[in-house]
């Protein structure tokens, strides 16, 4: 995020988009709801009327990846009507004409005809957006899962920077992450193209000073693969070995029939993680590590804030840390890795990591630190961009809206949109042991309209068969006020009628992210 | 000119236009008891309890309710404050089913006054707070008697229909903070006041169950009761005198990272909380997974041994000969196939230490940049 997430409650226009907050960022979407009830604007735009389109003044209904589409429409009714920050344009940005070239054939009608959201609603949610004092843009995964993922990103920027709202409280572009640390993993350099604090491996003074501190040499310069990409080579055959930690791509990959093939293919697979998970039942090798309550050491959240993880409980039998572990196999490799706790790697991390480099244990035991924070002197960075953006100016990218990669046609008539639900997390390793979360969710749903399940002649609880190109699955039908006509949502939670089964492993080209969020699909009564 | 200087309990105290009583004697560590304000609602001042004297004043005010005026001189603990506390006390005492204030009790009465109480909660226990309820703690403080009070009947049966939550109506006070938390803390708008007079009650939807109402399971009501109507439908409850440690930490499930407070006994996780109500990211403020979704930890799945593959299955190893055949093996396919034929997958769940261990492994010892997460799945 840009900005905080104490900040949403003092912004004067919210923007929820592709983000189902009040189920995967419960707490957050508190802050927006508040917002609310103190009189702020919210408008939700998102394929699904998720909950929080009840707070809303108003919910736009985009058709599923075309979100460029209804975000170039916004920007064409700024600029016509002269709204948009003509001086945060001129100080802080560059490029502007060529967007407005872009966007001049955005009219709300040209949107309309792509997105089915009616011209007079594009055109209240772009006067609000513009007029207000500071808006706020919050986003998740129903923007980036797209073939035109970064795109979206980019899109969503220019809207912000055309109006001025960034750089300051209660404005931002802010993607609400979904993982308690992938902020941090991604910070760490735990990326194929980067090391810690995003610098790239194709750098070679970064290089040369890593390798010098590691006290290693002939480092690769080349950047590497992403997770969607190893998969691929596993199942060509370049990639032999997989060391998979806590993750389990059985269930969280995209067009899993396939994913299976390929960690099959590898010569040896690694897995190291708290329970046994349907990839670990692959591996050759199975490592059991600790859980949060057990550790010592840092998360990075979605607002850049470094707080303490602290042990609570004593791991379960042989169980090692991570590191710990790890260390264990470089050592054996011939690599001198060893330290006496987490905090001596923090210590470490801060030496190697700009962003992180005032930043203590012992300072963060109160209230944590907002990255940037270069110095033991610097107070941390609650809100980016305030004087300069990372490049100095902005830049304006002129995009294009881009269908997504697969459509229903007759064959497929259905548009197919991942997800999670409230009481379960990720691939339900943890929270399918909690029995009350059970009770709560206790198996995979097909969330319908009631006019699609009309037409399939069907109602909620009857057994269904739903299938793409690339897999099947069976589940029960759910009719339900979130669900538009043509377009069905499934939690991919699940293993027992994985979602991923049928989704599409079509990446952006840029981000390397799957398309969850639109492929086609077909709806049959169960086959008994 | 005004210097904005208010007189509390003969501390002359700063304070900001705006501000309450009440929130002026908490920032300055004044203890002035309430049982329905919520930090960051609106205050109802239903309960009374926070009730002090402002000089020049005949009635007492609401402390909750009332904004600091320049040169106000407050007592909080007068024995006319004192007096309308212990009334307020009482009137709750006898609401309903509150068996704790046993010290007046001869004790005949004492037996009868606990066989009514079995009774009407069909339980054979203490009310399940004892010792962590703001009204009993009340009760002691002010010292107030309840020898020959009534036992207040409740024509409404306790609640166990759901996960993780009980609803006991005899125990609830109708103070409204569970309301306050569900409506304007989180804004779910799950739970309101249903019934008037002698039948008011907290209902959910058409007075249903919880599990069949709007709401969803975030306990931010069970965490602002101040008596025993909400409870956790954990054994927490029933070991409540065992040794407990708490522990401070950052939650596992989504990105927010809420602070909360791990309550551990047996090296076992009993209870969350939300951390401190002015402590970011949630202040204090947590959802179904975070407060309830802990199970996992304790779970008698969870993997205690190296596992390594024989004979097609994965049979327990030693850590020795676990990390020796990944290190042969690492090595091996290194030389033969090259350093970029290995990937690994670090994870968006494990902390930032063993991030960047994994991370410089890769690039150090395995010497590829073939690593990743979950980031985009």
């Amino acid at each position: 995020m840009t900005n905080t997430i104490a900040d949403i409650e003092t912004s004067e226009m919210i923007l929820v988009t592709g983000s189902n907050t009040t189920e995967n960022h419960p707490v957050l979407s508190t802050f927006v709801k508040r917002a609310v009830l103190k009189g702020k604007k919210l408008y939700v735009i998102d394929p699904r009327k998720v909950k929080l389109a009840d707070h809303a003044d108003r919910w736009l209904r985009p058709a599923p990846g075309t979100d460029i589409a209804w975000i170039n429409g916004l920007m064409h009714i700024i600029i016509k009507e002269g709204l948009h920050n003509k001086d945060f344009i001129e100080k802080r940005t560059e490029n502007f004409e060529a967007l407005k070239k872009t966007v001049e054939a955005y009219t709300p009608e040209y949107v309309e005809n792509i997105t089915g959201i009616k011209a007079k609603d594009l055109i209240e949610v772009a006067r609000e957006f513009a007029k207000a004092s500071v808006a706020s843009i919050l986003y998740c995964m129903g923007i980036t899962q797209h073939t035109c993922g970064t795109n979206n990103v980019k899109s969503l920027a220019n809207l912000s920077m055309l109006c001025g709202h960034l750089g300051k409280p209660g404005g931002g572009v802010n993607p609400l992450r979904g993982q308690n640390n992938v902020q941090g993993a991604c910070d760490m350099g735990g990326l194929p193209n980067v090391f810690t604090a995003y610098q790239p491996v194709t750098s070679d003074d970064t290089r040369n000073k890593l390798e010098k501190i590691w006290n290693t040499e002939d480092m690769s310069k080349t950047p590497g693969l992403a997770v969607t990409e190893m998969i691929q080579k596993a199942y060509e055959g370049d990639i032999k070995s997989l060391f998979v930690i806590g993750e389990n791509p059985m269930v969280s990959d995209p067009d899993l029939n396939h994913a299976r093939k390929a960690i099959a293919n590898l010569d040896f697979l690694v897995v190291q993680d708290i329970f046994q998970t349907e990839t670990s039942r692959m591996a050759d090798v199975v490592l059991p590590t600790f859980c949060f309550a057990e550790k010592d050491g840092t998360f990075t959240n979605t607002e850049r804030r470094v707080q303490r993880v602290r042990k609570a409980v004593d791991a379960p039998g042989e169980a090692r840390q991570d590191w710990e572990i790890i260390c264990g196999i470089a050592k054996r490799m011939g690599y001198d890795m060893s330290y006496e706790n987490s905090r001596e790697i923090f210590k470490e991390i801060a030496t190697v990591t700009p962003s992180y480099g005032g930043i203590t244990w012992e300072r963060i035991e109160g209230k944590g630190i907002f990255w940037p924070c270069p110095s033991k002197t610097h107070e941390g960075t609650p809100i980016l961009h305030t004087t300069r953006f990372t490049r100095g100016k902005g830049l304006f990218h002129a995009i294009e809206h881009t269908p997504p990669d697969e459509l229903p046609d007759e064959d497929y008539p259905y548009i197919l949109t991942t997800g999670r639900v409230l009481y379960h997390y990720h691939t339900g390793t943890m929270t399918m042991k909690t029995n009350g979360l059970n009770m709560l969710s206790p198996e995979c749903f097909v969330e319908i309209s009631s006019t699609d399940a009309g037409k399939i002649g069907l109602d909620t609880g009857s057994m269904v068969d739903i299938s793409s190109r690339r897999g099947k699955i069976s589940a029960k039908l759910k009719i339900s006020s979130k669900a538009m006509e043509g377009t069905i949502f499934i939690p991919f939670h699940f293993a027992k009628a994985a979602a991923n089964k049928l989704t599409n492993a079509k990446l952006d080209p840029i981000a390397k992210i799957p398309e969850y969020k639109v492929c086609a699909i077909k709806i049959e009564p169960a086959k008994v | 000119m005004e210097s904005n200087i208010i007189t509390i309990n003969e501390n002359e105290l700063t304070f900001e236009p705006g501000e309450t009583i009440l929130e002026i004697a908490k920032r300055n560590k004044i203890d002035i008891p309430t049982l329905c304000h919520l930090k960051n609602t609106i205050p109802t001042t239903a309960c009374k309890i926070c009730a002090v004297e402002v000089r020049g004043e005949n009635d007492l005010v609401e402390s909750c309710a009332t904004k600091a005026k320049q040169d106000m001189i407050i007592l909080t603990e007068s024995s006319k404050v004192i007096q309308a506390r212990r009334k307020s006390i009482s009137k709750f005492l006898a609401s309903g089913n509150h068996n704790c204030a046993v010290r007046e009790f001869d004790t005949a009465d004492w037996t009868s006054f606990q066989l009514d109480v079995l009774k009407s909660d069909g339980k054979e226990d203490l009310c399940p707070v004892w010792g962590d309820c703001e009204l009993q703690n009340l009760a002691y403080r002010y010292q107030v008697k309840t020898k020959g009070m009534p036992l207040n009947g409740c024509k409404y049966e306790t609640e166990r229909a759901n996960p993780f939550i009980i609803r006991d109506f005899s125990r609830c006070i109708l103070c409204g903070r569970c309301v306050k938390a569900c409506r304007e803390i989180q804004v779910n708008n799950a739970i309101e006041f249903g019934y008037s007079g002698k039948d008011m009650k907290i209902i959910a939807k058409q007075d249903a169950a919880l599990k069949d109402s709007d709401c969803v399971f975030c306990g931010e009501c069970l965490q602002a009761c101040p008596v025993g109507a909400l409870v956790p439908d954990k054994i927490f409850r029933d070991e409540r005198f065992k040794d407990t440690k708490k522990v401070r930490t950052t939650c596992s499930f989504c990105g927010v990272g809420c602070q909360m407070d791990l309550f551990i006994q047996d090296n076992k996780i009993v209870k969350v909380d939300g951390a401190d109500t002015d402590l970011p990211p949630n202040n204090a403020s947590l959802c179904v997974k975070g407060r309830f979704g802990y199970e996992f930890v304790s779970s008698r799945e969870r993997l205690t041994k190296p596992l390594i593959r024989k004979d097609g299955n994965l049979v327990e190893a030693s850590w020795d000969e676990a990390l020796n055949l990944v290190a042969k093996k690492f090595m091996a396919v290194k030389e033969e196939s090259g350093p970029d034929s290995i990937g690994v997958f670090t994870s968006a769940r494990i902390t930032n230490e063993d991030n960047y261990i994994a991370q410089k492994f890769t690039r150090a010892v395995l010497k590829t940049n073939n690593i990743d997460h979950c980031a985009r799945l």
